[in-house]
């Protein structure tokens, strides 16, 4: 007998398996896809959970910088290697909207390349499909436009996200797959990040930079903000 | 990994005398439960989600097999593949087969409670591949050859000093007079030394929060970031996970992830939650090029229909040993295997059968704060209550217990004669500890009196004071019945 079926018929016998009822109940969940208990904070005008999104950033160690445009990006870079003290190299996710950015006009100095981290790679800027303001979390998908190692790899991780792409609640960010890559359908990767990455693994005194990346910025275009 | 479990009195006298280990533990105790607490308060709907939590178990639970069913086909569409293994020994092999048939040399690791339960580090070792726990608890606890002593953070048993000296003997190459006082120095010698290894590893085999039935990923949650280069940089991603791990939708996964982090560590959200679903997709630029999922029964299907399967519940988020005083006086490894803490004491010996784990639901004051935190409110001690009654049905418990349990019954089934007793040993110590505060030592009380005194009874017994006072509420009720009656009248 495979392994399967030993398990499966130990679990049917165990739970008294008998007609289709149970079957159709299951398909029933699956196909309804009904929400649960959704947070009232999750349940606000989108300008209210724009500035949620960036106070639960900002109570993970994130930083966040609204600035008006995404030709805004490159400058905001420059800045943010400046303020740290970074080399002049980049690796961005091949995205348009980042790849079309005027990157040499607006940061001359800066060495831009686009694809998957390197391991010497110090600083990448990625582009997030959805931020999620009930916890400041940013969701992130891997295909060609999306390395996933960028979101781990580098020391500084620069997330570029619209306004208008935040939503509330964790399901807001289950819809939106949905609508990209059809119902029940999934990218091979996607990452909810909340904050830069930390241990608490020795003594519980919690560090920043475990692993993956020491710092978490995030570009946050708003139209609405005057710089 | 080898039980101790039967040794459990042995391991927590040594644990209560190990001075390091009572330092690691003091530093522990008020962290998670504070945390906790503010998480909880800070949502206010918490409480409403844990009932949902439990109920999206429940069901799934009930129609198991279905779930499997609908989550392996899923898992298939997308070009995964999964191995279903009914013991530790079945999953091993499969493991084994899958490193080897990558040609693998070493193996990056995420933490995985599920690696521990099958032992799978040894069984790599023992056939020539090495691999490397990237947790940083896990890592430094593979450093000393120790298993885990708590299921979110694995070397919460040892302060800074100690993981300092395992640096200065594993780390040789780096200067001997390097500065590794403070943890943000040890950090980042750990996540230099990684670095490679992540990058050179040919299999990465990571642990699996959920499995998510709707759609056949996996689901990871970490704070450090290690699972998820784990899982993207080698070639093949192996993904250890059991059967009771899956959720329906994706609708329940966000409920039960609002719950786990706000009861394990006290965040709102880990830094990292990454759905996995089968191997990378033509076009994509990273990820693995293999995805196996091992699932595994080990006993587990077992449980279910059983007055064990609400333990299926369980999460693995911490918060019972974290809230559990017996954990806190004599940390992890006192269990003896695998999960520690009251999840442990009614986990291990339905998995490694009671005979050899009798002692964990003893080890227990029944106060009833595991339950109290549980987020998918599991009845812990209800259950460690259930293990007592099967090891006093099958002969485990010593003959001194079963004798005293006897003559206990004896004296519980006759009340009269129960009274009576009673109130004589009242009377008889009350006069021979006239004039002293307490007993220090008592005939057939050893145990009692070796650690405290036996205060000297004082007049009569809680069954006379109670007799009396129903007696004067009944002559109070009557006299206030009668006034009705008269105002009625």
């Amino acid at each position: 007998m495979s392994g399967r079926d030993e398990i499966l018929g130990r679990l049917r016998r165990s739970l008294k398996r008998g007609d289709g009822a149970a079957a159709a109940a299951v398909d029933e969940r699956l196909q309804g896809r009904r929400r649960n208990l959704v947070p009232a904070r999750a349940k606000q005008e989108p300008a209210a959970l724009v500035d949620l999104f960036e106070e639960k950033v900002k109570a993970v160690q994130g930083t966040v910088r609204r600035i008006s445009g995404l030709d805004g990006v490159p400058a905001a870079v420059a800045d943010h290697l400046k303020a740290h003290n970074l080399p002049p190299k980049i690796c961005i996710a091949p995205a348009p909207d980042l790849e079309g950015l005027a990157w040499s006009q607006a940061a001359p100095l800066l060495d831009v390349r686009a694809g998957a981290p390197a391991a010497d790679d110090l600083v990448g800027v990625a582009r997030a499909a959805a931020g999620v303001a009930e916890t400041g979390t940013l969701m992130l998908l891997s295909g060609p436009t999306g390395p996933s190692t960028l979101n781990f790899l580098p020391d500084d991780h620069i997330v570029v996200l619209r306004a208008e792409e935040i939503v509330g609640a964790y399901e807001d960010g289950w819809d939106l797959l949905r609508q990209r890559y059809g119902v029940g359908e999934m990218p091979r990767t996607m990452n909810f990040v909340t904050g830069p990455s930390r241990t608490g693994d020795i003594e519980q005194t919690i560090i920043n930079g475990a692993h993956g990346p020491r710092r978490l910025h995030v570009l946050l275009v708003d139209p609405a903000v005057s710089e | 990994m080898q039980a101790t479990s039967t040794a459990f009195k042995e391991n927590a006298a040594g644990a209560l005398v190990d001075a390091q280990l009572q330092k690691a533990l003091t530093k522990m105790k008020a962290g998670f439960i504070d945390k906790r607490a503010k998480a909880a308060a800070e949502l206010p709907e918490f409480e409403a989600l844990r009932d949902q939590a439990k109920a999206i178990k429940d069901h799934t639970l009930e129609h198991l097999d279905l779930y499997l069913e609908r989550w392996e086909s899923k898992v298939t569409a997308s070009g995964g593949r999964v191995h279903w293994c009914p013991t530790a020994e079945d999953a091993r092999a499969r493991v084994l087969e899958i490193c080897r048939a990558a040609g693998a040399r070493t193996v990056t690791k995420g933490k995985s409670m599920i690696g521990e339960e099958i032992a799978i580090n040894d069984h790599l070792e023992a056939n020539g591949i090495e691999p490397i726990e990237t947790d940083l608890g896990e890592y430094i606890i593979q450093l000393r050859h120790e298993p885990p002593s708590h299921i979110i953070a694995p070397a919460v048993h040892l302060t800074k000093e100690q993981v300092a000296e395992d640096f200065r003997r594993a780390h040789t190459a780096l200067p001997g007079d390097r500065q590794l006082e403070e943890p943000i120095q040890l950090v980042t010698e750990a996540r230099a030394m990684l670095r490679e290894r992540f990058l050179a590893a040919d299999v990465g085999i990571t642990g699996a929060n959920f499995l998510v039935a709707e759609t056949g990923s996996s689901v990871i949650v970490t704070n450090e970031g290690n699972g998820d280069m784990t899982q993207l940089l080698p070639r093949v991603h192996i993904v250890l996970a059991s059967i009771e791990k899956v959720v329906p939708t994706l609708e329940d996964l966000a409920t039960i992830l609002r719950v786990l982090a706000r009861s394990a560590t006290g965040q709102e959200f880990s830094s990292y939650t990454t759905l996995s679903t089968g191997p990378r997709r033509p076009g994509d630029i990273d990820g693995p090029d293999e995805y196996h999922v091992i699932v595994l029964d080990n006993g587990r299907s077992a449980m279910l229909g059983s007055e064990f399967q609400e333990m299926l519940r369980c999460i693995r988020c911490g918060a019972c040993m974290n809230h559990c005083p017996v954990y806190h006086a004599v940390g992890g490894h006192a269990y003896g295997w695998v999960y520690p803490g009251p999840m442990g004491s009614v986990l291990t010996p339905a998995l490694i059968g009671i005979d050899k784990a009798a002692h964990l639901p003893n080890a227990s004051t029944f106060c009833g704060r595991c339950e109290a935190v549980c987020p998918m409110r599991i009845p812990l001690p209800k259950m460690m209550r259930h293990w007592r009654e099967k090891e006093f049905e099958r002969h485990l418990s010593p003959p001194t217990v079963r004798v005293g349990l006897g003559f206990w019954s004896f004296f519980a089934r006759r009340p009269w004669l129960y009274h009576r007793l009673t109130a004589l040993q009242a009377r008889v110590m009350g006069r021979l500890g006239r004039g002293r505060g307490g007993f220090s030592k008592l005939p057939l009380a050893g145990g009692w009196t070796e650690y405290r005194e036996m205060p000297v009874p004082q007049g009569r017994t809680f069954q006379d004071l109670w007799a009396e006072r129903r007696g004067e509420r009944a002559q109070g009720a009557r006299a206030q019945g009668a006034r009705a009656q008269g105002a009625r009248g």
